[in-house]
């Protein structure tokens, strides 16, 4: 038996444990429930208004966008905050007592962010499909790009969010280091509004980081080939989505193992200790 | 002794934060099957000590080997084989007590060896803690009495050779922490395991205890069993009896042939006889005392340390 092979099995068995704990707790089918219908709601409202260059309406194009944004946001700020809060409240430290528990805290943080993605899927295309008609023009063809889109998006995007939980310096600081980057990046990046409309130096701000191109990359999944006519370069750029989600990808991979261990190494019982203490005085 | 039969062993460890010494110099032994425990008051670098001990935090100088291995880079089967009881806040607040144990032992199981099965049973492991009627219940139901045996139920899942408790018993109520010693004491007996504690409760220590060390002020300022710390201290007992009606109290150093000569001397008419040694709270108050007035005289140390080899 090899110890970390079976680290890692342990730890995916750890990450489907959290995932269903997580969909049947009522506090998590509440976030889903309100994702859902503040989407919905900004697509119905808007239902009826043409997107300019193209005869589709609003929520055609704005709903893969969003898909995207919440690849982007779910993937950076769900593990970030999981990581920050966990290494306060102890559960890092058990894991790290335990043989390889590391690898396997981490195999089971990876599948259960990305098990995550399917009920927020859901509640966002289920209901879109009642409300807007169909939303793939690509058929088949649409559903495996985006499948590996999401693949992609997954591997860019997620060591950032880890990366983020490891350095900051507590859960509360979650806020200054992963929110407000976060949406003022998602803000830029064309989901809620034209980034063509945008200073140039913005537009290459966004094209720097994986928000933007998935995106991008969910419109060249969902949309029909003339809708690319409206994007930077008239269009979907797939080769570009590849190479800029890829090196995000090879970044975070390279990084982020190096990061955690740091992190891990400094973590011990009267850190956690002191962080109970200093939470039970912010309580009161 | 063996070589092979120390299970710790710290020679001039020191932990420096800025220009303040935690620890200064502190070196013991603990050989395999004993129970140690580290007393001293709060600040005296217990908590420190372990957490070197234990691989979770880097010290400043000295050699430090804990079964055989430098724990700073201890290779992952070196946790394996040791144990640590952590505190729980809200960790796995949502999991149910059987399943984080479940999951936990699991990382075991590449380690187990024919006379070290590992993990622990999950069911034989909750009745041992006496947690089976909240095996399902979620964590963050249990109290703070149950949650603390949880973690011991963690500390030992992966069946230790060596197992650090650091105040394990703080916030049980009495019939709790006394289940809870029955628990160490059976460990100790059927597996073996090596024990390195601490603790604010002197009347736990000296019960779990085989010996005692004592920290203070970044050192080791005592090491022996109950016994020979409390007469290192002071060898005399208080007697006390009533005769006639009224009360008698005499210090001696031979409380026995005191005793002895009393009943020869007076026989029935001695009542309500009562002999107290010296406590481990009197020893443990005279020792931390003499060091914080600094009046450590040598000839207290060298009494320990015939005990130290």
């Amino acid at each position: 038996m090899n110890p970390k092979r079976h680290a890692v099995r342990t730890g995916l068995q750890r990450g489907w444990t959290e995932f269903m704990l997580s969909i049947k707790s009522p506090q998590d089918q509440g976030f889903y429930v309100f994702i859902a219908l503040v989407t919905m709601l900004y697509l119905f409202v808007n239902r009826d208004s043409k997107v300019e260059g193209t005869d589709l309406f609003l929520p055609a194009v704005a709903l893969p966008s969003i898909l995207g944004a919440m690849v982007a946001f779910g993937l950076v700020i769900g593990p970030a905050y999981t990581l920050a809060m966990e290494r306060e409240d102890g559960t890092l430290l058990r894991l790290r007592a335990a043989p390889h528990g590391l690898i396997g805290y981490v195999s089971g943080q990876v599948l259960n962010a990305s098990l995550g993605l399917i009920p927020s899927f859901a509640v966002l295309l289920i209901p879109s499909a009642f409300l807007f008609g169909e939303v793939m023009h690509r058929g088949a063809a649409g559903w495996i790009r985006v499948v590996w889109l999401v693949v992609l998006g997954l591997l860019a995007t997620m060591p950032i969010g880890i990366m983020i939980g490891s350095l900051v310096p507590g859960v509360q600081k979650v806020g200054t280091w992963g929110m407000l980057p976060v949406f003022v990046l998602l803000g830029i990046s064309g989901i809620f509004y034209p980034i063509q409309d945008l200073w140039t130096w913005v537009q290459w701000v966004a094209q720097a980081f994986p928000m933007y191109w998935l995106g991008l990359g969910m419109r060249s999944a969902f949309l029909p080939d003339a809708a690319a006519a409206v994007e930077l370069g008239g269009s979907w750029r797939t080769l570009e989505t590849v190479l800029v989600l890829g090196a995000w990808a090879t970044f975070g991979l390279l990084i982020t193992p190096v990061v955690l261990r740091r992190m891990a190494r400094r973590q011990s019982g009267s850190q956690v200790a002191a962080a109970r203490d200093e939470a039970a005085q912010w309580v009161r | 002794m063996a070589e092979t039969e120390t299970v710790i062993r710290v020679e001039g460890l020191r932990m420096r934060y800025g220009s303040n010494d935690v620890l200064d110099d502190v070196g013991f032994t603990v050989r395999r099957g004993e129970v140690v425990t580290l007393l001293g008051p709060n600040g005296a670098g217990k908590s420190t000590t372990i957490e070197i001990l234990e691989g979770f935090r880097m010290r400043s100088a000295g050699d430090v080997s804990v079964l055989g291995v430098d724990p700073i880079d201890a290779p992952e089967d070196w946790r394996a084989r040791v144990g640590i009881v952590l505190q729980s806040w809200r960790d796995h607040a949502r999991w149910s007590p059987r399943g984080m144990l479940t999951h936990l032992g699991r990382y075991y199981e590449p380690y187990s060896v024919p006379d070290r099965l590992r993990p622990y049973d999950v069911e034989q492991l909750l009745s041992l803690v006496g947690l089976e009627e909240q095996a399902d219940q979620k964590i963050r139901t249990l109290s703070g009495g149950e949650r603390r045996r949880l973690d011991a139920a963690v500390g030992i899942v992966g069946r230790p050779e060596l197992l650090f408790l650091d105040e394990p018993t703080a916030g049980f109520d009495p019939e709790a922490r006394r289940d809870f010693h029955g628990l160490v004491r059976r460990l100790v007996d059927l597996e073996d395991t090596t024990i390195l504690l601490t603790t604010h409760d002197l009347d736990e220590a000296e019960r779990l205890a085989d010996r005692i060390l004592i920290l203070a002020g970044g050192r080791i300022v005592a090491d022996g069993s109950v016994d020979e710390l409390a007469s290192s201290v002071s060898r005399e007992a208080e007697v006390r009896w009533r005769r006639d009606g009224d009360s008698h109290a005499e210090r001696t150093t031979d409380p026995t042939g005191f005793v002895r000569d009393l009943f020869t001397r007076f026989g029935d008419g001695v009542t309500d006889l009562d002999i107290r040694r010296t406590t481990l709270e009197d020893t443990y108050l005279a020792m931390v005392h003499r060091h914080e007035s600094g009046a450590a005289g040598e000839g207290d140390e060298t009494a320990f340390e015939e005990v130290d080899r």
